[in-house]
């Protein structure tokens, strides 16, 4: 199983059976609506023009050279980077809808702490790791306004468990955890504390192929149970395709086709697209 | 009988943009039909754009122009304009498409593989991996393999669970590509039976069979494409 991942996008022989999990629950109104996002570094681009909307329950995934703009848009997404112009409305359970980049300082905070989880690229960038793996989870519960210490350990402890963390790895730091670890622990934090919307900066890089199977698998799963709705930030076409509902494709920081998954991969319309699917076929 | 699906002009045509834009002309001006509890076979030479227009049909391949009507939830949605939640819906739902190689998913039991469609229709786990089960069996998957991912099985055994997985749902509009292919005739025979049924349910059936006998067991009509061959 260790080379499937990668069998998986290499055997990607145009005819095999698309979309291989369930879509999502057509709901009544889009959770994210983004329109027009724009954002320099100075003179430097960092993405441009970017417009669409996300529905609860989807998962859309962004693929794309190195520094095409991935992860700024995804900042910016998530409002913890401004934006230099455009905007992003959420709609929100507990406020209704939030111009997410106008809206004060706490709100932006809020959401980002119970509405919302953000998985880092390095599980460090979203762990503390002074802090024991229960206590990682436990943070994330008091900041909701979870007192009893019973109860916050239970949670925590379901959590690992959903991750595939042995339970008596509960009262030790990250540090002593390996990488897939980290990571799935990264995701337990970010889940326990009910998100709908979830961002995730290459959550798969720099794991073993082994471990990146397990952590996906992981991943599909509990999207799919949960409905959760996933911005997705990753370079590796195999991942898309598992995960994603539907793919943009960025280039020098604008969006150069987006479609259902399986179409921007099989049927690639923009010449970029094109190569990078070949490209990823003949590696 | 009702139209299930209806095509109208269209078009396809694949530019190869690493190759220095070269056009490869599949079809064009398009017309088509199949009604509820009809199988139609789709016929022509290799490379007329059979399989193009059964990935047009499950909206894999996007054409450059025409209009694909498939009968979902009491009213005809256009596959080509659709949005990609309702395009997934009309697949939930309504559109299956057996294709003719298994995409294998790390990690997932062939079992669950043949449940994941259903169980995602109706989210009860265990009907659905009951009915799996009775698919695989069915078409002959020895019950030791049913707990294994389908990765390392033999071509035909993963092509049966592909057929095991298209079938799981009773879909109202279903796409075959080729499902015979790689089978022995014990397995042929099967698979012309589970085609029977779902005709006998009322679906709509759209297929390319290159074994001749199975085709004359299912199809109703033939649908040649080499008419709508555009010209390169
Ligand atoms: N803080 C910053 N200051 C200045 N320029 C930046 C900053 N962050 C990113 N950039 C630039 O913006 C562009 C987009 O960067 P970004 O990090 O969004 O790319 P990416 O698509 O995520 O790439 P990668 O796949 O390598 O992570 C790059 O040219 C990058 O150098
Ligand atoms: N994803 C794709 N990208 C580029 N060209 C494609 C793609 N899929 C099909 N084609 C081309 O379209 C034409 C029609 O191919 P298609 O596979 O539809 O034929 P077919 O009738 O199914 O043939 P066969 O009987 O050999 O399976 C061929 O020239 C093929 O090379
Ligand atoms: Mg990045
Ligand atoms: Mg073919």
């Amino acid at each position: 199983m260790e080379t499937s991942l990668h069998a998986a996008a290499t055997a990607a022989a145009f005819r095999e059976t698309p979309a291989p999990f369930a879509g999502p629950a057509p709901g009544p109104a889009p959770l994210l609506n983004v329109s027009g996002l724009t954002k320099y570094y100075g003179d430097m681009l960092g993405c441009r023009d970017v417009t669409f909307a996300l529905w609860p329950g989807e998962v859309m995934g962004i693929v794309g050279e190195s520094g095409s703009g991935k992860s700024t848009l995804l900042g910016c997404l998530s409002g913890r980077m401004a934006p230099s112009s455009g905007q992003v409305a959420y709609e929100s359970e507990r406020f209704g809808v939030v111009d997410v980049h106008r809206a004060p300082e706490p709100v932006r905070r809020n959401l980002l702490r119970t509405e919302w989880g953000v998985v880092h690229q390095n599980p460090r960038d979203g762990l503390r790791l002074a802090v024991s793996a229960g206590g990682n989870i436990g943070e994330r519960l008091m900041a909701v306004g979870a007192r009893n210490y019973g109860t916050i350990r239970a949670e925590a402890l379901r959590w690992l468990r959903e991750v595939e963390i042995d339970a008596t790895r509960i009262d030790h730091l990250p540090r002593t955890f390996s990488g897939g670890m980290q990571q799935r622990l990264q995701i337990a934090a970010n889940l326990a504390t009910g998100p709908r919307l979830l961002f995730m900066d290459e959550p798969t890089g720099g794991l073993d192929v082994s471990v990146q199977a397990r952590l996906l698998d992981l991943l599909r799963n509990l999207v799919s149970r949960l409905g959760l709705s996933v911005v997705i930030v990753t370079h590796d076409l195999a991942v898309a395709r598992l995960l994603a509902h539907r793919l943009m494709v960025m280039r020098r920081g604008k969006v150069v086709e987006s479609g259902l998954t399986d179409q921007v991969l099989d049927d690639p319309q923009h010449p970029y697209t094109q190569l990078l699917v070949s490209s990823i076929l003949h590696a | 009988m009702a139209t299930m699906l209806s095509v109208r002009g269209l078009y396809k045509t694949f530019t190869l943009h690493t190759q220095h834009g070269a056009q490869i002309p599949v079809f064009h001006n398009l017309r088509f039909d199949a009604a509820s509890g009809e199988c139609v076979a789709l016929a022509g030479a290799s490379g007329a754009g059979k399989s193009s227009l059964l990935c047009c049909l499950y909206g894999n391949y996007r054409p450059q122009a025409g209009t694909i009507a498939v009968y979902h939830d009491g009213a005809h949605t256009d596959m080509v304009s659709a949005q990609p939640r309702e395009i997934l819906e009309i697949r939930r739902r309504t559109l299956g498409y057996v294709s003719q190689f298994l995409r294998v998913v790390p990690r997932v039991s062939a079992q669950d593989v043949v449940a994941e469609p259903l169980l995602a229709l109706t989210g009860d786990r265990e009907a659905a991996r009951d009915k799996a089960a009775a698919l695989l069996a069915r078409l002959n998957i020895p019950r030791s393999l049913w707990s294994l991912p389908p990765a390392t099985f033999s071509g035909g055994e993963q092509q049966r669970v592909n057929i095991a997985r298209g079938f799981c749902v009773d879909y109202p509009v279903l796409l075959l590509d080729e499902p015979t292919a790689s089978l022995d005739a014990a397995n042929r025979a099967e698979v012309v039976r589970l085609i029977h049924e779902a005709k006998a349910r009322g679906a709509a059936v759209v297929g390319i069979f290159h074994d001749e006998e199975v085709r004359d067991a299912v199809a109703d009509r033939l649908f040649h494409l080499d008419a709508y061959k555009a010209a390169a």
